[in-house]
């Protein structure tokens, strides 16, 4: 059984225009990648994609030998964090207890919050350095820790996969080194990261794969021999998908 | 004491109590969701909807509980959906589009009423009349209450993951649609057992005060269920003994009990109250500002 995530001719499409199309992709756990392109390239698609969040046209996507299709959900093993905007921050939780949500799926309607649970947990808030915030409201933290907090709730998940829409956005430089940190974390620990991420300076810094799209495959790799002037000059300079929006 | 006792002693009085015992337990208890997840507005559409429905099972069945159940739940769908097809289908935004089904729902229920076949008092159902409850009003009443808590309990996880974040519930394997319409569905009930105390008009406030309330209190969603639910039947009962004591109409003293204790909390919550807020000391500023002064003296 392979630990690759595996894309095969994939094509997304909305009202029959491709966002994203014939991609083929395959990626080990215990590897941080960066999903790169200029806006409109397809990158939240392809992470919703994976998520199980979009229909697929055609193609398919294999975990471990096993295909994640178009009406099955994806379950525990991918964890999908969505851009920060996208939450309501006053939702009246606290850290722990947002973090406990992501036992949710693996415990069902019944089961007992038990001590595997809150040891899961426990460690969640270790690993993503949030011991000192467990009791806020999850309103009273920093852009960089709320960040942190969907990592820990993913980790709690027990999920191998974890899809990033953007999370670098809006941070600064301590929180970006901070998050930087716990990704590696996460990349050690065995887990698949795949974030977007648009600001290309500080790619070889963060990711060791690189994913570049526009529209369509630019180029995947390990960062050192992908990431070049000319694979990103072809990714972000070339129209290479000509699709218009209906 | 015998002031306080002497509404009891009635059985119309008896009657109200349990109801309003009842229907501000569900109430306050569903509320919590209502305002988590922001849907005052579809609420109140659904209260509004329910209008026509209770007026055609008035003109084809007659007053009968069951039929204005059927009714009421029949019309409250058919605008719910109707606005998401709207929405979908063109480039009406929802609350517009729910907003102008509900309107058109309700001038179309006021319309309808006149032709029931028993006389029915439009008041009556716009604004409750709590002493006018039946045995079958209890029943229903607690029947709903009974369905409310237990459903709200047992989807309790997904509900909240749903709430939370849609899109990560659905990577989750929850199947969200499912979750919102039965959440819609004990809405409609809810409003519907609360239609005899307080009317089609001021059901809204009997669900979304008391949670509202607690939102400005609390910080965790346990309590503000729990809370909302305490808050309702507290409020229902004092209305329904000053509404006794005063002769004025229970639903709108309800709302106001309620209101009132909205009001108090926005003004006065410990950490989310302005006035609390404004008397606070400002400590951190004021520690800043001492540093502050301190390196100003300091030579570089």
């Amino acid at each position: 059984m392979s630990h690759h995530l595996i894309l095969k001719d994939l094509t997304v499409s909305f009202n029959r225009v491709p966002a994203i199309h014939h991609i083929n992709l395959s990626l080990g756990c215990g590897s941080c990648v960066g999903l790169l392109g200029p806006n409109g390239a397809g990158k939240s698609t392809l992470l919703k994609t994976i998520a199980g969040l979009l229909p697929i046209e055609t193609g398919s996507i294999e975990f471990r030998g096993h295909e994640i299709g178009e009406n099955d959900t994806p379950g525990r093993t991918i964890a999908y964090v969505p851009q920060r905007e996208a939450v309501d921050w006053d939702f009246p939780i606290t850290v722990r207890g947002l973090i406990e949500m992501g036992r949710y799926p693996a415990l069902g309607l019944w089961k007992k919050f038990g001590r595997e649970d809150h040891r899961i947990v426990d460690e969640a808030l270790h690993v993503m350095d949030l011991e000192d915030y467990a009791a806020r409201q999850i309103s009273a933290l920093s852009g960089g820790q709320q960040q942190r907090v969907f990592l820990a709730r993913a980790w709690a998940q027990q999920s191998d996969i974890y899809l990033l829409d953007e999370p670098y956005t809006g941070l600064d430089l301590n929180a970006r080194a901070a998050f930087t940190g716990v990704l590696h974390k996460l990349r050690e620990a065995g887990k698949l990261i795949i974030t977007s991420h648009h600001e290309l300076n500080d790619v070889p810094g963060i990711f060791d794969h690189v994913i570049l799209i526009n529209g369509e495959l630019v180029a995947c790799g390990e960062t050192a021999i992908t990431f070049t002037t000319e694979n990103t000059e072809r990714a972000f300079t070339t129209r290479i998908f000509a699709g218009a929006h209906a | 004491m015998n002031w306080l006792l002497e509404p009891f002693q009635y059985e119309f009085m008896q009657r109200a109590f349990l109801v309003c015992v009842l229907i501000g337990f569900t109430n306050g208890f569903l509320g919590a969701f209502v305002v988590i997840r922001r849907l005052a507005l579809m609420a109140d559409a659904l209260a509004h909807s329910l209008l026509p429905g209770l007026a055609v099972a008035a003109i084809f069945v007659g007053l009968n509980p069951a039929g204005l159940l059927l009714g009421g739940l029949v019309a409250a769908l058919i605008v719910t959906v109707g606005g998401q097809m709207i929405t979908r289908s063109s480039r009406i935004k929802d609350e517009t589009a729910i907003a102008s089904l509900y309107v058109i729902a309700f001038a179309l229920g006021v319309i309808l009423i006149r032709y029931a076949r028993v006389k029915v008092d439009l008041d009556s159902f716009l604004f409750g009349n709590l002493l006018g409850v039946a045995d079958s009003d209890i029943w229903i009443s607690l029947v709903i209450c009974a369905v409310t808590l237990c459903t709200l309990i047992v989807i309790q996880r997904p509900l909240l993951l749903t709430l939370f974040e849609v899109s990560v519930a659905r990577t989750q394997g929850i199947r969200v649609t499912l979750i919102l319409t039965v959440l819609m569905l004990l809405i409609v009930l809810a409003m519907l057992s609360s239609l005899q105390a307080v009317g089609v008009l001021l059901s809204l406030g009997l669900l979304i005060l008391p949670a509202a309330t607690m939102y400005l209190l609390s910080d965790s969603y346990q309590a503000m269920s729990w809370g909302g639910a305490g808050i309702g039947v507290g409020g229902a009962v004092l209305g329904l003994l000053i509404s006794f004591w005063t002769n004025i109409p229970s639903g709108p003293v309800i709302v106001m009990v309620l209101g009132t204790l909205f009001i108090a909390a926005y003004l006065f919550s410990p950490k989310y109250g302005i006035v609390t807020r404004a008397l606070r000391p400002r400590h951190l500023h004021d520690e800043s500002l001492r540093r502050w002064e301190g390196h100003k003296h300091t030579p570089r």
